[in-house]
């Protein structure tokens, strides 16, 4: 199969002098981790397994004909998030422009998620989602500090908010 | 039934989702047995993959028993104990016929860049991972392996990525009888690293990290030298004084996109993302490894570019090599290493944790508390 190709490529490149007379193919750097056949030549047209139904929407990279013969059904581009991730997929992977509305769409993404936990009458325990309860059980001396400043840090701020407050009303 | 839930950085719960379905006459269901949180779930959960959806589920190291074949599955059957790679991989497509069965070009549609991986963001494929009860397993003729009846459980799910992954950085290392090996980062992929780089005929290993804990444990599992970044002031000096001023034979990066150790590139790959993560490892690992020497990555970066010294690669003659682990193809022989005892997997997990408790296991792994290295999640129906 291989010795066919390269037969065809000598054939094909005969009237170039030396063509292929270097060619070693025990120069390759990827081995053992590639085991070298040749198919990379016939480039994307092996015979694809069967293909799964699209029966949702699947976002695919622009750098490729087609959708993947298996995909993913994990989340569907839904809201606001998901016309950014289809913005998105309008640049290659090679585009900052992909990349930086996909990191967008995960931030949007995530208020999203708040909404419709409360939508669905869940309002999300950040604190365990966040595995703080861990945190008070291996660390509780640093996260005692951290609170401490933070409640200190509110607690500030809302009394300089308020001294504020007060002055403007005295120049009233 | 229950599966962990991505709810936004740094917030995950378990949740309960509907029961899997066969999409495709080569999918398997499975019933999940161990699944493990592995570094590369860090970098989903900091945020730093983009393409991470709200309310997926992660999860790409585990075992599990298969429940549901569809049609044209033909090499399991339902009641196996499998143990199944972290790459989904079509076993036909150029790259899979080649071996390289993580860079599948039928398994994610979204990025043409990466093959799939189960519960690794839409940008591997948008599959739902396996740190839930069940989970489907595309291409159930080409990745899952029947677990050996006297292999324990604790040893094949490690089996399923930190073990190849490990290996494969060496091997791609290039590691010659009698070389200087260094690894940066003793997280579990670096301690396997390590611990593989002998296998090749290293003769001289040396790890490196910033966690004591973690530093104390790679020397005795891995027999290695271990020093601490902190106290080495520079340390490609130290590499180079350490090595007769030559430089090391073989550099392995098993750190990453989130490397800690300089505040400019922690800046611009980990808090504002303006580059595919932190250099900071690999940086060090091209400039401490010798002229025409091997730097062998598998530390796992963001898709955009970030800066790593080109100069000194093009005229020190530098090998790069890096991939994702191809599981399936190293799957026979680290079998047999494990079997042999060669490699003790199972030693290096410290944290065995309900399925049901995922919030506090993520914390403990991301945060490094209390001395872990390895987790594995335990759902309820765990045989
Ligand atoms: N290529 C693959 O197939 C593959 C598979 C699995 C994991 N990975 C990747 O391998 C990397 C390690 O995985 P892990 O599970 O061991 O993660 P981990 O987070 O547990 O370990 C990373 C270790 O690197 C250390 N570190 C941080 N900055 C460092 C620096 N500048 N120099 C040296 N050490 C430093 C950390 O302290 C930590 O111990 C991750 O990036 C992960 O995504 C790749
Ligand atoms: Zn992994
Ligand atoms: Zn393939």
């Amino acid at each position: 199969m291989e010795n066919v190709a390269e037969k065809t490529l000598a054939d094909k490149y005969a009237h170039i002098k030396g063509w292929g007379i270097d060619a070693d193919p025990e120069n390759e750097p990827t081995y053992p981790i590639k085991h070298w056949t040749g198919d990379d030549h016939k480039r994307i047209n092996w015979k694809r397994p069967p293909l799964q139904p699209v029966n949702i929407e699947v976002l695919h990279s622009i750098e490729r004909p087609n959708i993947t013969a298996v995909f993913g059904t994990s989340s569907p581009p839904s809201g606001l998030s998901g016309a950014i991730r289809r913005y998105a997929f309008k640049y290659s992977e090679g585009n900052y422009a992909h990349w930086f509305a996909l990191v967008l769409a995960d931030r949007v993404n995530m208020v999203e998620g708040i909404i419709d936990d409360i939508a669905h009458g869940h309002f999300p325990n950040f604190f365990k989602e966040r595995g703080w309860t861990a945190e008070w059980k291996y660390n509780r001396k640093a996260m005692i500090t951290k609170l401490a400043i933070g409640a200190g840090v509110l607690i500030g701020v809302a009394a300089f908010l308020y001294a504020r407050g007060g002055k403007k009303k005295s120049l009233l | 039934m229950l599966a962990m839930n991505f709810r936004g950085p740094f917030r995950v719960r378990i949740d309960r989702k509907p029961y899997p379905e066969i999409l495709h006459p080569e999918d398997a269901i499975v019933r999940v047995t161990r699944s493990c949180i592995c570094g590369s779930d860090l970098h989903l959960y900091h945020g730093l993959v983009p393409d991470t959806r709200v309310g997926m589920t992660f999860g790409h190291e585990f075992t599990g028993i298969v429940e549901e074949v569809g049609s044209d599955v033909t090499k399991l059957k339902v009641g196996d104990h499998v143990m199944v790679p972290f790459n989904i991989a079509c076993g036909t497509c150029s790259f899979c016929k080649q071996e390289l069965y993580g860079n599948c070009h039928e398994s994610n549609p979204e990025a043409t860049a990466v093959g799939g991986i189960f519960g690794y963001s839409h940008t591997a494929g948008g599959f739902d991972g396996g740190q839930a009860e069940f989970v489907r397993v595309p291409y159930a003729n080409v990745g899952p392996t029947v677990i050996p009846p006297e292999m324990d459980l604790d040893d094949a799910v490690l089996l399923t990525d930190v073990v190849p992954t490990g290996y494969q950085a060496a091997e791609m290392g290039g590691i010659k009888v009698g070389d200087t090996v260094v690894v940066f980062g003793a997280g579990p992929v670096g301690i396997m690293a390590a611990k593989c780089s002998w296998l090749f005929g290293a003769d001289r290993v040396i790890i490196i990290d910033h966690l004591e804990y973690r530093l104390e444990f790679a020397k005795k599992y891995a027999q290695c030298e271990a020093y601490n970044f902190r106290s080495l002031g520079d340390p490609v000096l130290f590499l180079k004084k350490t090595t007769d001023y030559f430089g090391a034979d073989v550099c392995i990066d098993a750190v990453g996109a989130e490397a800690a150790g300089n505040a400019i590139q922690t800046i611009l790959g980990r808090k504002t993302l303006l580059q595919g993560g932190s250099t900071t490892a690999l940086h060090w690992a091209i400039n401490g490894v010798k002229k025409g020497g091997i730097v062998s990555i598998v530390g796992v970066y963001g898709p955009t570019g970030a800066l790593v010294p080109v100069g000194n690669i093009v005229n020190k003659g530098l090998t790069i090599r890096a991939n994702q682990a191809s599981v399936a193809r190293l799957m026979p022989r680290l079998i047999d290493h494990v079997l042999s005892g060669r490699i003790n997997p199972k030693e290096i997990i410290t944290h065995r944790i309900p399925l049901e408790e995922v919030s506090e296991a993520y914390h403990i792994f991301s945060a490094k508390r209390d001395n872990c290295i390895k987790t594995v999640l335990i759902p309820p129906r765990a045989a």
